[in-house]
Formats: structure tokens, C-alpha cells, sequence
């Protein structure tokens, strides 16, 4: 089960803004396995969202991109038309995004609005999307879903409306689906239930999926792979075990220990947080990114280019000066 | 949705309730409507006398009630100065303002709403620009200054156009062009204001991000939504156009409403002056209505709660 569904290398966003030439994205790599979760973590404005919508050809029409390579199943999407784009997009690659409350169109129903894209891309009849509405809806966990299609989006509640999007995301049944932070604008006793809803469902239709997410408890329990972004690029990648074992880059390490994880962190213990703040991305950053917050920065951290290189095991990378030792013993001391 | 018609109909009939003891009182306005009548040589058993025949004696409520029983029934009197049956006069006159408004607001809209979404597609572009340069000239036009110049144009270098009395409908294209243009630059603002903020929206690129065709991006998701402030705009112009034709209506001697208000402005003509005002503003009040209602269709956070 490792054939390739989306493969993204070297992607690369730069927005022009009034400050100079902003970049958000740099240069990142990576690839998601059919039926395998990729989780994407990072603090907030390291360019999650704009890869993802790099991926979706959804980027701002201010923003340029380039990559060496983006494909999807084998098919190059940076050499396609727009209109075999929007063939893909919603169909064989679907995206949930970060607000739901906006998300949906405030003068067209559910029904409307969940069969529209069958409708669009497969040669189906109204009723027969309708039944596939009605059948998504339920597997989302929605009740009395015959009686939700005729709602409007402002009857329903955030929780409801990101389940909606959920299964509108689902409609074609998509081999590759985005989850962009889809429950950050969402009450944090139903936050978990959304995740392990998708969780469940990318297992179920086997689906590639990336998933963005601040909930490092839940990413260590769905992914299979981890990307860890810091300021647009890529600090460390590997298995959810690799990474969550072996947390390499100084800022894994910082991000770990932010999360009480249950049944390792001793009730009372004390979390740690990052001081500081992520760099500006207007202009060229040389060196380490996150040189001005880490705790073990040297001379050598703020010049040339660091690239990834390997840890300890197969398939887990890191952006760090200091060898896979030094990072571990660092962890060491720091929580001693 | 019964509901919200049911309270928009309430309003509706409380402002024209409003509308009419406000224009009942215009009689009153200007002076002893008695006095008025009988003329400056009169003598005070004159005036008497007319205040008893016309019923100016009767306490003012029971005259209100009077003259709006009779209102109802769509008897609104008789002119004093044409001698002739008030509702006749309206009722024979209206048709041409309708129209012309009509015509006016028609040839507002289809010039404003395209020219609005092509400008917010692409903001800056020629299309936008030339909206603009549209815009800021519509403005600052009086609407009589060119309505004259197209007559000069259309109706007398190039005989094109009738300049004068409305026999055809080609008589109503330059009144109707003159009217409406006036109300171009604000509908195509507000329609180009609102495209722009609709197409930044999250709903809009759920709508791309599902693949759908650009056509259904920019009709069915966004100009349903964008085209909701436009509606209550338009109908409020319409409105104006109704009553305000008083310009056009004379240069183009349409014998319209705007016309007769005008006539019957100089000939002092109160009670044919409050029939035109009460007239118009139950028109207005109707517009709104269904401006409403329009707008509960297109919107159903409105209707829908
Ligand atoms: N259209 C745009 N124009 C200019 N700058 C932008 C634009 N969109 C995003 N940015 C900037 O790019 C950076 C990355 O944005 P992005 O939305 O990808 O962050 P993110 O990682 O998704 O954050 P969050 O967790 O808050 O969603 C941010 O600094 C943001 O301010
Ligand atoms: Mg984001």
C-alpha cells in the first residue's frame, strides 16, 4: 500500500506585499501514500493553509507558485488547464476548511449545496444524489438527515456546519482530501470528535489525507506521517512515531512539550511553551528560522542554507547544525 | 415566511396610515382652506358660506375620516380648477409615469448590474475604470442638462428620436435614458462593492474548491448574495423616479404625473396636489413591500428563521 497519491516537491509561494516580497511557502516537500494521513503541524501564519491551497490551485491570485513537481495519482497538475483543474478539484481532491461558519453559502440549502458538486462531476440523477446526501450526512453523524437537506446553513449549528462540509467534501468520493485546521473555530469538546469522525471516514473510504491541526494529541494517534512547519518551511518530518519519539528539531521538541500526553506527563507537571515570536517572512531569512527562540543557538544557526537531513532512522529528517546525538541529549537536559 | 409577510404588511399599512392623515393635513398647511378657496375679494359671509358647503366646519377628525372613507372607495374629490373628478385625472395620467419609470429603472439596471459585476471581476481593469469614469460623470450630470443635450443629439441634429410628446415608444427611449441614467452610478457601485466582498468570502471558494463551473461561481454563488442590497437600493430609486419625473416629464412634455404635480403646483390646486402626494406615496409604499418580499426570496436568513 505505498502507491503514491499526491506528490509535492519543492513548492514554492511568494505573495508581493507592500513591505517587499513575502514568503510564506519555501521550498517545501512531501507525499502522501494512498490511505495514508499526513498530519501538518506548526504555529499559526507558518503556511499551512497556503500550501494546502497551493495544492488545490486555490491560492490567491496575488500569490505566485512554482514547484518541481505536483501530482496527483500520476497526473501533473501544474502543466493542467484550469478547467481540467476544476474537473479534479471537489472530485478525485476534495478540501474542508478552517471556518465553517462561513463556509456555506447562506442562501442555498444543505441538499442543494451537498449535491451540487455530485451533480457537477458524476453522471448521477437528482434523487440518486440526493440518496448519497442523505447516506454522507448519516455517516457523519447527522440525524434525521432527510429532514437537514432542506435547512439553510444559519439553522444549523458550527458543529453541524463542519460536519456538512465534511460530507460535502466526501460527495464524490475523493481519493485525496485536504483538512485544513477543520476544527480550530469549533467548541473544544466537539474539536475531538470532528478529528476522529475523519480519522474514521479517511480509514473507511481509504483515502489519502492531509490534515492540519493543532492537536498534537490527536495527530499522535491518526498519523502516520508528521511534517512539523515552522516559518514556510518543513523542520522535520518522519513517522508519527518517529517524530513523536525521537522529536529531533529543537522546536518538535518545543511543540512536545507544550501537550500533556496522557499517560506519560505526570499529573501537576509543568508544560513548557515557546517564548517569542515567528520571524517576519518579507525578505530572505538566512540560516535557521527559529535561531531567535531556540535555547541551544549557536554562530553557525545564522548563516548559509540548513538543509534536511537525516535522523536517526530511515525516513526522518530534520533542519538542524547539530547532529541527531546533540538534539537528543538537549532534550535531555532541558527536561531535567 | 407567513410571519414576515404578515409584519411587513403591518408596517406597511402603518406607514400609509401615517402617509395619509400627513397628507390630509396639507390642506391645512397654507392657511383656512375656506379663505383660500373663496379668493382675496371674498367677504367673510363668502368664506362662511364655502367653509359650511365644502364640510371645513366639521371638527378635523371627522373631516379625516370623512375624506378618507371616500379615499378608500377611490373617490378623492374634484378639482376646484379643472373641475373635474380628481381620481380621473390621476388615473389617466399615471399610466405614462409608470411606464416611464418603469422604462427608466429597466434601462438602470441592465446598464448597472453587468457593468457592476464585470467591474468586480476584475478590479482595476479597463472595464473597471471605464465603470468608474461612468460613474463620476453620471454623478455630476443633472439629469436635465442631459437630457437636453440628448435631445440636441438624438431628437434634432440626428432626427432619431422624437423630442416631444409620447405618441410611440420610441417617444419614451430618451426620457427614459435621461431618468434612469441618474440612478446607474449608484446601483453599479453598490453592485460592484458587494461582488468584491461576496467573491473574497469563504463560501466562494468552497464553491471553487468543489470544481464548479466559473459561471456558476460568479452567478449562483455570488451574485444571489451580492445582488440582496441592490434590490432595497432600486426600489427606493424607483421611488424617487415616480415622483421625481417632474423634470423629465416637462422637458419632454410626457403628460405624465410629474407633469400634473407641476401644473397643479402653479395653479395652487391643494386638493389635486394632495391626491398626487397620497398616490405616490402609496405607490412607494408598495415598491418597498415588495422590494421586501424580493428580498426574503433571495435571502433566507430573512425568511427562514
Ligand atoms: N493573501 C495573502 N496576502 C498576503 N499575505 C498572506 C495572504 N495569505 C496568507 N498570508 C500570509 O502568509 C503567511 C502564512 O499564512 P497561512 O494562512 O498559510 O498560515 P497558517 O499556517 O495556515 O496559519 P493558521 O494556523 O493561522 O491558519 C501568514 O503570515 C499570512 O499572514
Ligand atoms: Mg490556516
Amino acid at each position: 500500500m505505498s502507491d503514491t497519491i499526491l506528490e509535492v516537491q519543492d513548492l514554492v509561494v511568494d505573495i508581493p506585499v507592500s513591505a517587499g516580497m513575502l514568503h510564506p511557502v519555501q521550498s517545501i516537500s512531501f507525499k502522501v501514500d494512498k490511505g495514508e494521513t499526513l498530519c501538518i503541524v506548526g504555529e499559526s501564519g507558518c503556511g499551512k493553509s497556503l500550501t494546502s491551497l497551493a495544492v488545490m490551485n486555490l491560492l490567491p491570485k496575488s500569490a505566485n507558485c512554482t514547484a518541481t513537481k505536483l501530482s496527483l495519482d500520476g497526473e501533473d497538475l501544474q502543466s493542467t488547464s484550469e478547467r481540467r483543474m476544476s474537473d479534479i478539484r471537489g472530485n478525485k481532491m476534495s478540501m474542508i476548511f478552517q471556518e465553517p461558519m462561513t463556509s456555506l453559502n447562506p442562501a442555498y440549502t444543505i441538499g442543494n449545496q451537498l449535491t451540487e458538486a455530485l451533480l457537477r462531476h458524476k453522471k448521477v440523477s437528482q434523487s440518486e444524489a440526493r440518496d448519497r446526501a442523505i447516506y454522507l450526512l448519516e455517516k457523519v453523524g447527522i440525524t434525521a438527515a432527510a429532514s437537514r437537506l432542506t435547512q439553510y446553513p444559519h439553522q444549523l449549528s458550527g458543529g453541524l456546519r463542519q460536519r456538512v462540509m465534511i460530507a460535502m467534501a466526501l460527495m464524490c468520493g475523493p481519493e485525496m482530501i485536504i483538512a485544513d485546521e477543520p476544527t480550530t473555530a469549533l467548541d473544544v469538546t466537539i474539536q475531538a470528535q470532528i478529528l476522529h469522525l475523519l480519522a474514521d471516514l479517511q480509514k473507511e473510504f481509504n483515502m489519502g489525507m492531509i490534515l492540519i491541526t493543532h492537536d498534537l494529541g490527536v495527530v499522535s494517534r491518526v498519523a502516520d506521517r508528521v511534517a512539523v512547519m515552522y516559518a514556510g518551511q518543513i523542520v522535520e518530518t518522519g513517522t508519527g512515531k518517529q517524530v513523536f519519539e525521537n522529536p529531533t528539531h529543537p522546536y518538535t521538541q518545543g511543540l512536545l512539550e507544550c501537550i500533556p500526553i496522557p499517560g506519560k506527563t505526570e499529573r501537576g507537571a509543568h508544560l513548557g511553551s515557546i517564548p517569542g515570536i515567528v520571524p517576519s517572512l518579507v525578505g530572505d531569512l538566512p540560516g535557521c528560522h527559529f535561531a531567535d527562540r531556540c535555547r541551544h543557538v549557536m554562530d553557525t544557526c545564522r548563516t548559509g542554507t540548513i538543509d534536511l537531513s537525516p535522523s536517526f532512522e530511515d525516513g526522518h529528517v530534520y533542519r538542524c547544525v547539530q547532529t541527531p546525538e546533540q538534539c537528543a541529549a538537549n532534550l535531555k537536559k532541558g527536561a531535567a | 415566511m407567513v410571519k414576515y409577510i404578515l409584519k411587513r404588511l403591518g408596517v406597511a399599512f402603518l406607514v400609509a396610515l401615517t402617509v395619509s392623515m400627513i397628507t390630509f393635513s396639507l390642506i391645512y398647511v397654507s392657511g383656512d382652506p375656506a379663505v383660500a378657496l373663496a379668493g382675496e375679494a371674498a367677504s367673510n359671509e363668502e368664506i362662511e358660506h364655502i367653509r359650511k358647503s365644502y364640510g371645513y366646519d366639521r371638527p378635523i377628525p371627522v373631516q379625516y375620516m370623512d375624506w378618507l372613507g371616500r379615499a378608500l372607495q377611490g373617490d378623492l374629490g374634484r378639482s376646484h380648477y379643472l373641475k373635474e373628478d380628481i381620481s380621473h385625472v390621476i388615473l389617466t395620467r399615471l399610466p405614462n409615469t409608470l411606464i416611464l419609470a418603469g422604462c427608466a429603472i429597466a434601462f438602470a439596471l441592465t446598464l448597472s448590474i453587468p457593468l457592476g459585476v464585470a467591474a468586480a471581476i476584475r478590479p482595476n481593469s479597463l472595464i473597471d475604470r471605464f465603470a468608474l469614469t461612468l460613474a463620476v460623470v453620471g454623478q455630476a450630470l443633472p439629469s436635465f442638462w442631459f437630457a437636453l443635450i440628448m435631445m440636441f443629439f438624438l431628437g434634432i441634429q440626428l432626427r432619431w428620436l422624437p423630442i416631444s410628446r409620447v405618441e410611440t415608444w420610441q417617444g419614451f427611449i430618451m426620457p427614459a435614458i435621461a431618468l434612469g441614467y441618474y440612478v446607474t452610478p449608484g446601483v453599479m457601485r453598490l453592485t460592484r462593492a458587494g461582488m468584491l466582498e461576496v467573491l473574497q468570502s469563504d463560501y466562494i471558494r468552497t464553491a471553487k474548491a468543489k470544481g464548479l463551473r466559473p459561471l456558476t461561481v460568479l452567478f449562483k454563488h455570488a451574485l444571489r448574495n451580492a445582488i440582496i442590497p441592490v434590490v432595497s437600493l432600486a426600489a427606493v430609486q424607483f421611488g424617487f423616479m415616480l415622483g421625481g419625473s417632474i423634470v423629465i416629464e416637462s422637458i419632454f412634455a410626457i403628460n405624465g404625473l410629474g407633469f400634473l404635480a407641476w401644473e397643479t403646483i402653479q395653479r395652487g390646486d391643494l386638493p389635486m396636489m394632495q391626491a398626487i402626494v397620497l398616490v405616490l406615496s402609496l405607490f412607494y409604499i408598495l415598491i418597498t413591500f415588495l422590494a421586501d418580499m424580493l428580498n426574503a426570496f433571495l435571502d433566507p436568513r430573512i425568511r427562514v428563521t
